[in-house]
């Protein structure tokens, strides 16, 4: 079954290109299918673990795919926001010509993330990720006007020098170690301890997927890439791909193959404050909606990266967490973007305004995500920020509980600001008489708003072992199982 | 002492990439850095006088572990020189239809994004 989630996308993305010459409906159909398929094998998954080994392979020599419950967490989050992305795109897709190459790069990208979520293998992991990066930089860049083509070269060139870091790392881990499997460096670096060129390696692995997290000081081609995308790829890119090629990988070599030290968790907690508090100040100033929410992206990435480097259970639940409800509401926020910019053509929030009555639907998703962003009860996103601050409280950080609760409060402002401009107040002239948004661009919307209030009862089970998450957790501070 | 001829040509890819402002510079310079570390990848698994690693049946195997190269790094540099390649593909079309609508190859005229 682990296979498949890497085999499904893949064998699709080349098989749309070549029935679609004929079938004009095949990439709707055959794309939304493929989606619906691995969001339920990833639903499948829950609970198990269990390791693949490539072509029959045994482990030194061959290539394993591992899943556990941080790979399962971050399956789920991945296939759900893509099948929302993937229905939204039907109708939403229109406004752009060569719909098939759209659903095969689409496939792709998901291919690389659920290759990089699984594998067990360093150079394997280059790999995936690279997958999942050149069809990114191939999105955002669909539009093909200035914007769109601009943003996509720096997008490119940056995630490509980041992508020459993280394989130049690799290079000095294979060096030292002699092996690529993610489990027997663990286990050899942890008997031998670490050496400078591993430390070396360390480093150029931080600066390489903190460039694809977007963490401050690497920040600089999120905003532009996010926004000039089209919306549900957006929704993809802020959702998800920061986190499985960025988020994930960071976490997952810092906890479970380097080895974590109180410096590098020093390290994390800095860079987290620093992403949350720039990001969030940076953002209130924006007029665009996308490039408002782009910002944001930053911000709450921060969350999560302050979360993860408390390095304590419930800091790692708080931030593991807020991973996958950052996907759930920010893929939506995006969405609702989309939504406005089909309906009405523009995406300055100064020349919009009372969409709450032309598109109440829009609006009242977006107000859900808003909420839900911002923090407050009871959308998931109060809980796993409620988490974090108890576990900067606990684990005696007081200065990052405040800097947490007072961005929040930031947060809270300008998304306000996108309600009061965008969907609050008297319709603007020429805006009252706008078509109804399709309602395969209304199902992802609701869907995704359901769970956001639904996410929240993951904490049902206790605080500090929710369902889904705590496995996680787990997965991250225990180390790699082994069969 | 060969490693640090990586180390120079990543340096010159990096500096290409940070100072140049000639788009189609900034492609030709990372692709100077993805060289860099090809070749140190192929390095680390080389050994001077060394045998091919291919072992037939009559080969004494503990000699030929002493004796081949590692075959890894070259498999592993194979894979990275045909991403790099999707890559350059890629942003060569990008600074191709770059062209048409800007008409400059020059990066610091090209901005329409900014705050």
């Amino acid at each position: 079954m682990i296979p498949l989630f890497v085999a499904i996308p893949l064998g699709m993305a080349f098989i749309i290109p070549m029935v679609s010459r004929k079938l004009t409906r095949a990439p709707d159909v055959l794309g939304n299918a493929t989606m619906v398929c691995l969001t339920a094998l990833a639903l499948a998954s829950i609970g198990r673990t269990g390791i693949y080994h490539m072509g029959g392979w045994e482990t030194p020599i061959g290539i394993d795919l591992r899943l556990d419950g941080l790979s399962v967490l971050l399956l789920i989050a991945v296939n759900v926001v893509g099948l929302a992305a993937t229905l939204f795109s039907v109708d939403y897709m229109r406004l752009y010509t060569s719909k098939f190459r759209y659903y095969s790069l689409f496939l792709f990208m998901v291919a690389g993330m659920n290759g990089v979520v699984l594998t067990g293998d360093m150079f394997n992991l280059f790999v995936f990720m690279e997958i999942a990066s050149i069809s990114s930089y191939a999105l955002v860049a669909f539009g093909c006007e200035h914007e769109e083509l601009e943003a996509a070269f720096k997008y490119t060139v940056l995630g490509s020098v980041a992508s020459t870091f993280v394989l130049l790392a690799i290079a000095f881990m294979y060096g030292m170690t002699g092996t690529l499997n993610m489990a027997h460096v663990a286990t050899k670096i942890a008997s031998e301890g670490m050496s400078t060129p591993l430390m070396f390696a360390l480093s150029l692995f931080l600066c390489g997927f903190g460039l694809k997290a977007a963490l401050v000081p690497f920040h600089a081609w999120l905003p532009d890439a996010h926004p000039a995308a089209p919306a549900p790829i957006s929704a993809m890119l802020s959702g998800v791909l920061i986190k499985a090629i960025g988020v994930y990988v960071l976490a997952r070599l810092l906890f479970n193959v380097f080895g974590i030290t109180d410096n590098l968790l020093q390290l994390l907690r800095w860079a987290g404050v620093l992403s949350m508090v720039v990001g969030g100040l940076l953002a209130i100033g924006q007029w665009d909606i996308k490039r408002l929410f782009a910002y944001s992206s930053i911000s709450q990435v921060g969350y999560i990266v302050l979360g993860l480097g408390l390095g304590t259970p419930l800091g790692l639940v708080g931030g593991l967490y807020h991973l996958v409800n950052h996907s759930i509401f920010k893929s939506l926020l995006f969405l609702n973007a989309g939504a406005v910019e089909y309906a009405t053509g523009e995406r300055d929030m100064r020349k919009l305004g009372g969409l709450n009555k032309v598109m109440p639907l829009t609006g009242g998703t977006s107000l859900v995500g808003s909420m839900a962003i911002a923090g407050i009860p009871p959308f998931n996103g109060f809980w796993s920020k409620l988490i974090i601050v108890l576990a900067c409280v606990q684990s005696g950080h007081y200065a990052l509980a405040v800097t947490a609760v007072v961005m929040s409060l930031v947060t809270l402002s300008f998304q306000l600001k996108v309600q009061r401009y965008v969907f609050f107040g008297s319709v603007r002239a020429g805006l009252d008489r706008l078509q109804q948004i399709p309602g395969l661009m209304a199902a992802p919307m609701l869907i995704l708003a359901v769970l956001c209030v639904g996410m929240a009862f993951l904490i049902i089970t206790g605080m500090d072992t929710p369902l889904l998450i705590a496995p996680a957790a787990d997965a991250l501070a225990g180390g790699f199982f082994t069969l | 002492m060969i490693y640090s001829l990586c180390f120079v040509l990543i340096a010159i890819g990096l500096y290409g990439v940070v100072v140049k402002k000639n788009i189609v510079k900034i492609v030709i310079s990372l692709a100077i850095m993805e060289y860099g570390v090809n070749l140190f990848l192929i390095l680390l698994g080389y050994r001077f006088k060394g045998e091919p690693p291919i072992m037939d049946q009559a080969a004494d195997a503990s000699l030929f572990v002493a004796n081949a190269v590692d075959p890894l790094p070259q498999a592993l540099v194979l894979t990275s020189i045909v991403i790099s390649l999707g890559v350059l593909a890629l942003m060569v079309a990008l600074c191709i239809r770059l062209y048409e609508r800007y008409g400059t190859f020059d990066i610091t005229e090209m901005r329409r994004l900014k705050g």
